[in-house]
Order: structure tokens, then C-alpha cells, then sequence
């Protein structure tokens, strides 16, 4: 089975195009979280603030036409992928210009140019349909890969171990991505799960797992590598866990009352994003003037998207009868 | 007349557990998040239990669905009466061949030798921009099922006393809560004791026309009655508190007196509980109509993210006054 010893590093430049997205996320996550206080966006927000290394360094190894299947907490997968920012925001705000006319909202964004191909708001739900995805990968006789996000709670889901089966079974390319940041809603991972390591589940079901440091860039870069190409070289399967944390609980609002505060506080001074950053510039890979640029660059980006979208019109109510099936329902 | 207190839904269903697990020792819950360790529940209706009954008897389960239901079942075949939380109504779906297959059919398919007195409480409701995987009404689904009683409450007092009903019933019931009515004090007896399953409430008399209800619509329909009666119409408002099933006398009762019936509610109206109601109607009491009978419910067509669409989705108090008026010729 595959190990991660010869695993390859990052160049400078792959650790940098890590750090924009990482970026890109972070700032959309702040913009959205402030415009939801506001008032100006009306929805649930799982943020996944603290998250931001785990889809980053996947898609900096993906193709364009690679798909995801993601779920409620990720916006920041989506934008990792390279979704366009307005339409984005068109969504989240209930807009006909968004990826989904406002239909599907911020629990179930869908956009296939990017290859976000299914959102879904269903503990577990992710791991059948990404099956599919690289299963048509597969008949296709293309080098496509599917990812399947999904939270560590999810790993107790039926679903989880028939899809791991069934990945296994058919030499699926598709890699299981879990973010274990520790918590489902309010009940700790310990509280709920029999393993100590997600990972081990793989053994099961005859694949690779792997349980890696998801805030940390190069750890990230070498499991993802190593997955992504078995799965392009036809060997199926493989489940990463990716420890992290989430910054602003289950869903905007919640008072984080089932952690301890210096737990809290500890994960937080861990912030992902600041070192790495810090440590780009250490290591000479990129010049502070470079980071600013490339950060006001996406601000400006976002500020676009947010205008773009908050302007949008509001679809009509005979979107009702739309897209139920190909042909309009008549009124 | 015995005392009243003023409480919402959620302290009504607290109340109610409280109650139930300390009358009956074999009473137990099962859900994700619902020790207080976790909170005691997403809308807090399990606080205290775990902390008063324990952790044997009040569970905190992984996010898993059909582990939760199929361990109910097989606690409820022997003689225990488990309450499992199923978070929202979508997420039944998961559990569904365990409700469907199981729950409901087998004290049918082993001859009456067992049985399983298992109450599952789930939550739903549009209204709060959760989109088409966390609001659906499915209640048509459940009544559909032989073998499975299906409850849906619309105030405090109901909340208490049919969740009682609920856990003291030889078999499964599912006792559905709305986003809509959950929020919304009422009055409550303070010895509320079981409101018997199956028994309608004549909310308000009448003489023109029969309004039947359940859920959040029964508040909108309450919210319509100053408009019909402004119109000079002698509205009769049925809480059919129980799906299934359902108290087809209080119903056909009232429709054979006024003549007109409209039946509202948030399930998608094509194939929802009206039809099954407006069929009953129109077979037992075809000729004495003055009408047709009216169905308002939600359009055909997933719950929708955008406001203005989900606004569109739900039958506002404008349109029953409107359907009524369209009855009264
Ligand atoms: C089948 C199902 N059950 C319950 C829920 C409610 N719910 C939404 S998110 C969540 C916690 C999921 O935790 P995890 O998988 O660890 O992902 P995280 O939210 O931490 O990213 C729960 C219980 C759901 N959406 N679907």
C-alpha cells in the first residue's frame, strides 16, 4: 500500500498558488461573515474559517475539469477550486444570477465549469454522488479525479462505509477528503466516534487512509499528491483525514459553549494562514510587496463579487415552476 | 378550571419529557446532540434530562440515523419506550427503510407478537432560507405507512399533551415539530396530561364554511379569520393535530354542516394529506357540498433558498381568505 515517505514537496511556486487560495478564502469567509452580521445576507453560514490549508493544497493538484462533491461548510472547497466570486455571491444572496438562481442557496451551490458538480446540506451525502463522478471518470476513459469533502461526524454514516466499499470494489478515482475539525454541531469527535483515527476506517474497505496535519501546507501537499495521483493512475481510491479546526462553530451564531475557552484559544493562535504566510516570506519563496498585491488584488475581486451579486434581482416566483423538470410546469 | 401557565412549544415538549421519564422508568432518549453536555438538543427541548436521568437512559448518538432508529426499534420490541431525536425531517430519509420497512410493519408482519412503542420527534418548516434539504413537510409519506400514527402539533399545550399520548402508545408514532409554531407561547394547563391521538380540535365554530388545518398553517389560518369575519363569513377552523390517523367524524361533521371545506397546508399540495382528506369528503358526503372542496398547500416544487421564492412558497392568510371567498360564490 501507498505510503507517504517518497511523497514529493512543493515547489515555491505551488506553495504560493496554496497561499492565494488560501487567501481568497479567508477574505470571501470575512466578507460574508460581516455582510451576514450586517444584515444584508439572510442565511444559515457555516463557515469554515480555520479550514482554508485542506481544499487549497488539493486544488492546487487538481484540473480544472476534476469535480467535487462538498457540503453545507464549503464555500471554502468551492472557492478553492477557482468558482467565480459573483455568482457566488449572487447565490448566497437568493439572486437570479447566481450559480443556481438563488434556487439552491449557501448549502448547495453548484457550478460545473468549475467542477463543483453537487452541494449537499446531508450528513454523509457527499461520498455515494462522488462515487458516480468518478465512476463517469472512469467510463469516460479520462484521467478526471472526484473529491468527496465531508466532516468527520459523517464518518458515522452508513453511507460513509458503503461508498468506501464500493470505491474500493470498482477502483474508483476518487479520494475521500475528511476535515476533522474535531466537532459535530455540539457533540466532540470522542463522544461519537469508535476510532481514535478516521483513518483506520480505510483499512476495511482495502484502501490507503492516511491522517495528516490539515493546517500544514507541505503535509497536505504530500498526502494529496500521493492520492490524487493513485487515483489518476487507475490503483482506486484512498481516504485522507485532515485535522483542522473551525473558528466560528457549527453554524454563524453559535456560542462555542461545548469547547473550553483555552481549547478555543489555542486552535485559534494556530491560525493556518498568518504562518504561512510569515513563512513564505522566511523562506524567500515570495516578497511581502508580492502578498499584498496578490491580497488586494482579491479583495478587490470580492468587492466586485459582493456588489455584483447584493444588485442582482431576485428571481421571480415562476422560478417555481422551473427546472423542476426540463420542461417548465405550467402555471 | 385548573391552573395556566404561559410557556412556548419547546418547554412544552421539555415539560412532557420530564414527566414521561419520570413516570415510566422504561422511557428513554436517543438523538444526535441531546445531552446537555451537547446542549441538550439544536432547540434545547432535551435540556436537564441527561443531567436528571442520566446518561443510560438519555443518549447522545453519532450523526447516524438508521443506527438510531433501527436501536430504538429493537429496545422498543423489548418493552422500553424510546424517544429518538431525528434532527430535522429530511434527514428521515436516511433512516427510512428502518421507519418504513420496520418500525411501522412489524407488529403486523410477526402476528402482533411484537410491537414497537417508539415516538420519533423530528423538526421541520420552511420559512428560515434552509433550502430543499431541511424544510420539507412529509407527512403524506408517514400517513402513507400502515402501522405508523403521525402527529403534528401547532401549540404549547398540544405540544405537551400529544407527546404524552405519543409515548404511552403501544405503537410507533412520529410527532412532527414546526420552526413556525415551536417559538409561539400559549397557554398550558399546569397539569396538562395526555391529549388522546387522533382527535381534532374545533379551534373556532361556524356555520359557511369548514377550515382544516395542522402545523404552522394552522396559525396562518387563525391569522385569516379576523379577514372572514370582516367578510361576513361564519368560519368553522378544524387543528387536525393528528395526520394519521386522522378524526374523519369531527371532519365530516363539520363539512356536512357548513357545505364548504378548504383544506390547508405546507406539504406540497399534489398527492399531500388534503387530497387524501378531500377524497374522504367527497365520497361520504358527495351531493350535500355547496362546493368543491379546496386544497392550499404548497406548490410542486422544492423548498426554495431565495426569500421572495420561499415567501412564494407558503400559503399566506390573504390567499385562504381569498379561496374561501371564491367558495362562498
Ligand atoms: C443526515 C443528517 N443528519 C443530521 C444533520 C444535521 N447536521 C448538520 S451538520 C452536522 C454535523 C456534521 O459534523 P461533521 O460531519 O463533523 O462536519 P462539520 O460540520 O464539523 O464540518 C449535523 C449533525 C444533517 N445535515 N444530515
Amino acid at each position: 500500500m501507498a505510503d507517504l515517505k517518497n511523497a514529493p514537496v512543493p515547489d515555491a511556486e505551488t506553495l504560493v498558488d496554496i497561499y492565494r487560495r488560501m487567501i481568497r478564502i479567508e477574505r470571501n469567509d470575512d466578507a460574508i461573515r460581516k455582510t451576514v452580521r450586517l444584515g444584508r445576507l439572510t442565511m444559515p453560514y457555516y463557515s469554515a474559517r480555520g479550514q482554508e490549508v485542506i481544499p487549497s493544497t488539493i486544488s492546487a493538484l487538481l484540473n480544472k475539469e476534476d469535480q467535487i462533491c462538498t457540503i453545507y461548510r464549503g464555500i471554502h472547497d468551492m472557492v478553492a477550486k477557482d468558482m467565480p466570486l459573483r455568482p457566488l455571491w449572487a447565490e448566497i444572496a437568493g439572486r437570479i444570477d447566481g450559480t443556481c438562481k438563488g434556487k439552491g442557496g449557501p448549502m448547495h451551490l453548484t457550478h460545473p465549469e468549475s467542477g463543483v458538480m453537487v452541494t449537499t446540506g446531508v450528513v454523509g451525502s457527499s461520498m455515494p454522488i462522488a462515487n458516480g463522478l468518478a465512476w463517469a471518470a472512469k467510463l469516460d476513459g479520462s484521467k478526471r479525479v472526484a473529491i468527496a469533502y465531508f466532516g468527520d461526524g459523517a464518518s458515522n454514516i452508513g453511507a460513509f462505509h458503503e461508498s468506501l466499499n464500493l470505491a474500493s470494489l470498482w477502483k474508483l478515482p476518487v479520494i475521500f477528503v475528511c476535515q476533522n475539525n474535531g466537532f459535530a454541531e455540539h457533540t466532540r469527535y470522542e463522544n461519537a466516534t469508535s476510532v481514535d483515527f478516521i483513518s483506520k476506517r480505510a483499512a476495511g474497505y482495502a484502501m490507503p487512509g492516511f491522517t495528516v496535519d490539515g493546517n500544514d501546507p507541505v503535509a497536505m501537499y504530500a498526502a494529496a499528491h500521493t492520492a490524487i495521483a493513485r487515483a489518476r493512475d487507475g490503483e482506486g481510491p484512498t481516504l485522507l483525514e485532515c485535522k483542522t479546526f473551525r473558528f466560528f462553530g457549527h453554524v454563524l451564531g453559535d456560542d462555542d459553549f461545548y469547547m473550553t475557552k483555552e481549547e478555543k484559544a489555542a486552535a485559534m493562535a494556530d491560525d493556518p494562514l498568518p504562518k504561512f504566510r510569515a513563512k513564505l516570506i522566511a523562506d524567500g519563496h515570495a516578497t511581502e510587496d508580492r502578498l499584498a498585491k496578490m491580497q488586494a488584488d482579491i479583495e478587490a475581486e470580492i468587492a466586485d463579487a459582493q456588489e455584483f451579486g447584493l444588485n442582482s434581482p431576485f428571481p421571480s416566483a415562476d422560478e417555481l415552476r422551473r427546472d423542476i423538470f426540463a420542461e417548465e410546469i405550467p402555471a | 378550571m385548573s391552573e395556566m401557565v404561559k410557556m412556548n412549544g419547546l418547554q412544552a415538549i421539555n415539560a412532557a419529557m420530564f414527566e414521561a421519564m419520570e413516570a415510566d422508568p422504561k422511557v428513554l432518549v436517543l438523538g444526535e446532540d441531546i445531552a446537555d453536555r451537547e446542549g441538550g438538543g439544536v432547540t434545547g427541548t432535551m435540556r436537564g434530562l441527561s443531567t436528571k436521568f442520566g446518561d443510560h437512559r438519555v443518549c447522545t448518538t453519532p450523526i447516524s440515523e438508521q443506527a438510531i432508529i433501527g436501536a430504538a426499534i429493537g429496545v422498543a420490541i423489548n418493552g422500553y419506550k424510546p424517544v429518538a431525536e431525528i434532527m430535522l425531517m429530511n434527514f428521515t430519509t436516511v433512516a427510512m427503510d428502518m421507519i418504513f420497512n420496520h418500525a411501522a410493519k412489524l407488529r403486523f408482519m410477526s402476528g402482533g407478537q411484537t410491537s414497537v412503542p417508539l415516538t420519533i420527534r423530528t423538526l421541520t418548516g420552511a420559512g428560515w432560507q434552509t433550502a430543499g434539504q431541511h424544510a420539507d413537510h412529509l407527512e403524506g409519506w408517514f400517513a402513507h405507512a400502515a402501522g405508523i400514527k403521525v402527529v403534528c402539533p401547532s401549540n404549547p399545550a398540544d405540544y405537551k399533551g400529544l407527546l404524552l399520548s405519543c409515548i404511552q402508545d403501544p405503537d410507533p408514532c412520529l410527532f412532527v415539530e414546526t420552526g413556525g409554531t415551536l417559538f409561539v407561547p400559549g397557554e398550558v394547563a399546569v397539569d396538562q396530561g395526555p391529549i388522546p391521538l387522533g382527535k381534532a380540535r374545533i379551534v373556532q365554530e361556524g356555520t359557511d364554511v369548514t377550515i382544516i388545518s395542522y402545523s404552522t398553517m394552522m396559525l396562518r389560518c387563525q391569522a385569516a379569520l379576523a379577514g372572514l369575519a370582516e367578510a361576513g363569513i361564519s368560519a368553522e377552523l378544524i387543528d387536525l393535530r393528528t395526520i394519521s390517523p386522522w378524526d374523519k367524524q369531527a371532519v365530516l361533521d363539520s363539512a356536512a354542516k357548513t357545505g364548504r371545506v378548504v383544506i390547508v397546508h405546507e406539504a406540497v399540495r399534489n398527492f399531500g394529506p388534503g387530497a387524501e382528506i378531500a377524497a374522504t369528503i367527497n365520497e361520504e358526503l358527495y351531493g350535500q357540498l355547496k362546493g368543491p372542496v379546496r386544497r392550499l398547500g404548497g406548490p410542486y416544487s422544492p423548498v426554495p433558498f431565495s426569500k421572495p421564492l420561499e415567501d412564494a412558497f407558503l400559503v399566506t392568510p390573504e390567499q385562504i381568505v381569498e379561496a374561501v371567498k371564491g367558495l362562498m360564490g
